[in-house]
């Protein structure tokens, strides 16, 4: 099969008025991925606004809601693709209620883009977005000094705001971080080099998205599958499938390879792979987050909610769990309550048995002594698991180590939780069992 | 290069792969709502891709307003024959006899009618879930819209009170009565779909491929001319080689001229084109804000 180009993942956050759906509109506008039709829209509601001027923001303003109240409600998802790239950005605003739709909209992000105003530098709120960032563990950072313009491309006044930010980085265990000069309104330094900042000698925004490495993105390491669908024909036609038991899935790490062993969890029990079914024929390797389905050696009994994991790297497991949790919900998190809780593909019931502290989003300390968390907070929290799940730390698996908090009656989603790294590795269920 | 790399169509692949899976892990009752249009000739290839070699543990469900293409219901019909799903068509056409719908005075359009009877099929079968084809990229009130798309008991979208989606954590429970839409292309793009046709070699109606059609121009548009939509007085009928890009009703639905004739074709007019797919259908243009009041209703 010939491969064509791959998929980056991005969203954009900053302040209001910090030019983020400028910023947007221009990446579409000046890579030529605009419509025709889009563009009369954006001149006709030019028109009904009055300014006459084709207002590039219009085309991230989606819900009507939104344009009567001239505020963006949710997070809004926009596509593009250049020769080298397709790109998925996520828009997340920069509101009251940024943390929660950052969360939402950064979750499987590769690359973060924070926009700076340059005529105000690091405010409180890029310092927020950039924690926010990192707590998610988003592997790529672009911090983009945005209205260039407005400060005469002055050099010292993007080095100034440069060396705010990297006073702060240290805190923020991000690898990966690029600062780029930039106009959204005049398009400098967007998808074209600008000629007002000769001494810049980076990329453009455009260019970094396109060349930035997100092959190592995944944890390629450590064999996790998450039994989602077990899948038994039922009147097969062919008489060798009379006794196919396939474990389908998404791998959430790492390979897996024909003849390789493997060892179920909860319960322990060990057999080999041997077949690696897709319906284009079967596979000698599958990778992480390749979707598959696996055929073992042995009939073993696993359902969903089980993990196949490679016995030589086992995860953690238990009932006990320390998570940070973002909350989404206006109804606020107090300790003691039940919820459901979603982690891979099973769901089990949980009760929050402490709120240990919040986080100052702005500086990643530790705020003793919350009573609750309201919406749009981040706190250390305990939970209690109905029954062990197997996991691994956040900081190794985004898949592996991640849940959401379900409010039973209501299934609203109201918690985004990430696990600190297990304090156990699994001990099987079944220990003596040999097969 | 790793090989341990998936291009863009694979992880678009795999991403609705596993959101076909949990659909049939975690509701009851699903069905997959088949036109024969390319979105759910991709979604069906999916579903393939995500249960064999088990069938498919879902039917598919056609709304019919009976004022379908012909070509496109000879190949929605021949496709689930050919594997083996189970097909189930309820018609506009019924549903006015039964007075399920009701059609307004003076309207001819029978696209807003496709809702009352959805909702009746929903109730009919009892179905928790259905997958659609729609994609974000189709227009600017479907940017919000989630994979899984939670309806109330009137089958209603409520753009504020929608779950957040978290990593690859789909919160699927409704309480009885509720309802879930789920989206597994929310992320393909036209151009994806046309690629991802291309790469699996997957059939198409043949009005998506340049032919022969008497048109009128109407609303900037090229409309083509039938029995339920003739051309107004005025309107001069045009012998034109066009293809369709997306398929509503014989009514609504704009040709494009083209010559394309050929899958690689149509990917190299997309990379060109310079009107979105949408762009040619008469009934978003009414309103700006056309498409959120019908989904609001409870559109796919
Ligand atoms: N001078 C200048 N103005 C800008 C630039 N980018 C955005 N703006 C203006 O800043 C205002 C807010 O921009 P907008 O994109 O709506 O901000 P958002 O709230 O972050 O989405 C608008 O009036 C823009 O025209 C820039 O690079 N230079």
């Amino acid at each position: 099969m010939t491969r064509s180009a791959d998929l980056l993942r991005f969203n954009t956050c900053g302040s209001v008025d910090d030019g983020k759906s400028t910023l947007i509109g221009r990446l579409l506008y000046d890579s030529k991925s605009l419509m025709e039709d889009q563009i009369e829209a954006l001149e006709r509601s030019a028109d009904i606004t009055g300014a006459g001027q084709i207002n590039l923001a219009n085309l991230t303003d989606g819900l009507r809601a939104e344009r009567e109240q001239g505020i963006t409600i949710d997070v809004a998802y926009r596509y593009f693709a250049t020769p080298r790239r397709e790109f998925i950005i996520a828009d997340t605003p920069g509101h009251v209620q940024y943390t929660r739709n950052m969360v939402t909209g950064a979750s499987s992000s590769n690359l973060s883009v924070i926009l700076v105003d340059a005529r105000l530098g690091v405010i409180e709120q890029s310092r927020r977005h950039a924690c926010i960032a990192s707590l998610l563990r988003i592997p790529h950072l672009v911090v983009a000094v945005n209205k260039m313009d407005l400060v005469d491309w002055s050099e010292e006044r993007f080095l100034e705001i440069r060396a705010q930010f990297e006073q702060f980085l240290p805190r923020l265990d991000m690898k990966d971080v690029a600062f780029i000069p930039v106009s959204a309104l005049n398009g400098d330094n967007v998808v074209d080099p600008s000629p007002n900042a000769p001494w810049y000698g980076g990329p453009t925004l455009l260019g970094h998205l396109e060349s930035v490495h997100i092959g190592s993105d995944w944890n390629l390491s450590e064999f996790r599958l998450p039994v989602q669908w077990v899948n038994r024909p039922n009147n097969p036609k062919h008489a060798g499938l009379h006794d196919f038991r396939g474990l389908s899935g998404q791998i959430a790490g790492g390979i897996v390879r024909r003849g390789q062993d493997i060892m179920a969890l909860p319960s322990g029990f060990t057999s080999k792979v041997r077949e690696i079914w897709t319906l284009d024929g079967s596979l000698r390797e599958a990778f992480a987050p390749q979707s598959i389905t696996l055929v073992l050696e042995h009939d073993i009994d696993v359902s969903r909610g089980d993990m196949l994991v490679d016995p030589a790297a086992l995860p953690g497991a238990g009932g006990d769990l320390h998570a940070r949790i973002c909350w989404l919900h206006p109804r606020p998190l107090q300790a003691g309550r039940k919820y459901f809780l979603k982690h891979t593909t099973q769901t089990v019931q949980a009760v929050v048995t402490a709120i240990e502290h919040r986080i100052n989003v702005a500086t990643l300390d530790a705020e003793p002594g919350a009573p609750e968390l309201a919406m749009n907070d981040i706190g250390e929290i305990r939970v209690r698991t109905s029954k062990p799940i197997v996991y691994d730390g956040y900081a190794s698996n985004r898949l592996t180590g991640s849940f959401i908090l379900i409010e039973q009656g209501t299934n609203a989603t109201v918690g985004a939780g990430m696990l600190h790294p297990p304090a156990e590795t699994a001990q099987p269920e079944y220990r003596d069992f040999v097969i | 290069m790793s090989n341990y790399y998936l291009d863009h169509l694979q992880y678009l692949e795999t991403e609705s792969i596993h959101i076909m899976r949990e659909v049939a892990a975690e509701f009851e009752r699903p069905a997959l709502l088949f036109s024969g249009g390319k979105d759910s000739i991709c979604l069906l290839r999916l579903a393939e891709k995500a249960f064999r070699p088990s069938e498919l543990p879902m039917p598919l469900l056609n709304i019919d307003t009976g004022h379908h293409f012909p070509e496109l219901n000879s190949f929605r019909d021949a496709r689930a024959a050919e594997l083996g799903a189970k097909l189930i068509v309820r018609t506009v056409e019924a549903a006015l006899a039964k007075g399920v719908a009701v059609q307004s005075p003076g309207q001819v359009s029978r696209n807003h009618l496709q809702i009352p009877v959805l909702l009746a099929a929903i109730e009919e079968f009892r179905f928790d879930c259905c997958i659609g084809g729609a994609r974000r990229d189709e227009e600017k009130a479907r940017a919000k819209e989630r994979f899984f798309s939670f309806r109330d008991g009137f089958g209603q979208w409520d753009p504020k009170n929608q779950r957040p989606e978290i990593w690859n954590l789909y919160n699927a429970r409704i309480n009885p009565g509720e309802n879930m839409r789920v989206f597994p292309l929310s992320n393909w793009t036209e151009k994806d779909v046309w690629e991802y046709i291309g790469r699996e070699k997957l059939a198409v109606p043949s009005i998506y491929f340049s032919h022969r059609r008497r048109v009128v121009r109407r609303h900037g548009q090229w409309l083509p001319v039938s029995e339920l939509a003739p051309p107004k007085p005025g309107e001069r009928v045009e012998d034109l080689v066009v293809r369709v890009r997306t398929i509503g009703d014989v009514i609504s639905t704009g040709c494009v001229e083209s010559p394309a004739n050929s899958v690689a074709d149509i990917i190299s007019e997309i990379a060109v084109a310079r009107v979105t797919e949408r762009g040619s259908r008469a009934d978003d243009k009414v309103s700006e804000a056309a498409m959120e009041d019908r989904k609001k209703a409870g559109y796919f």
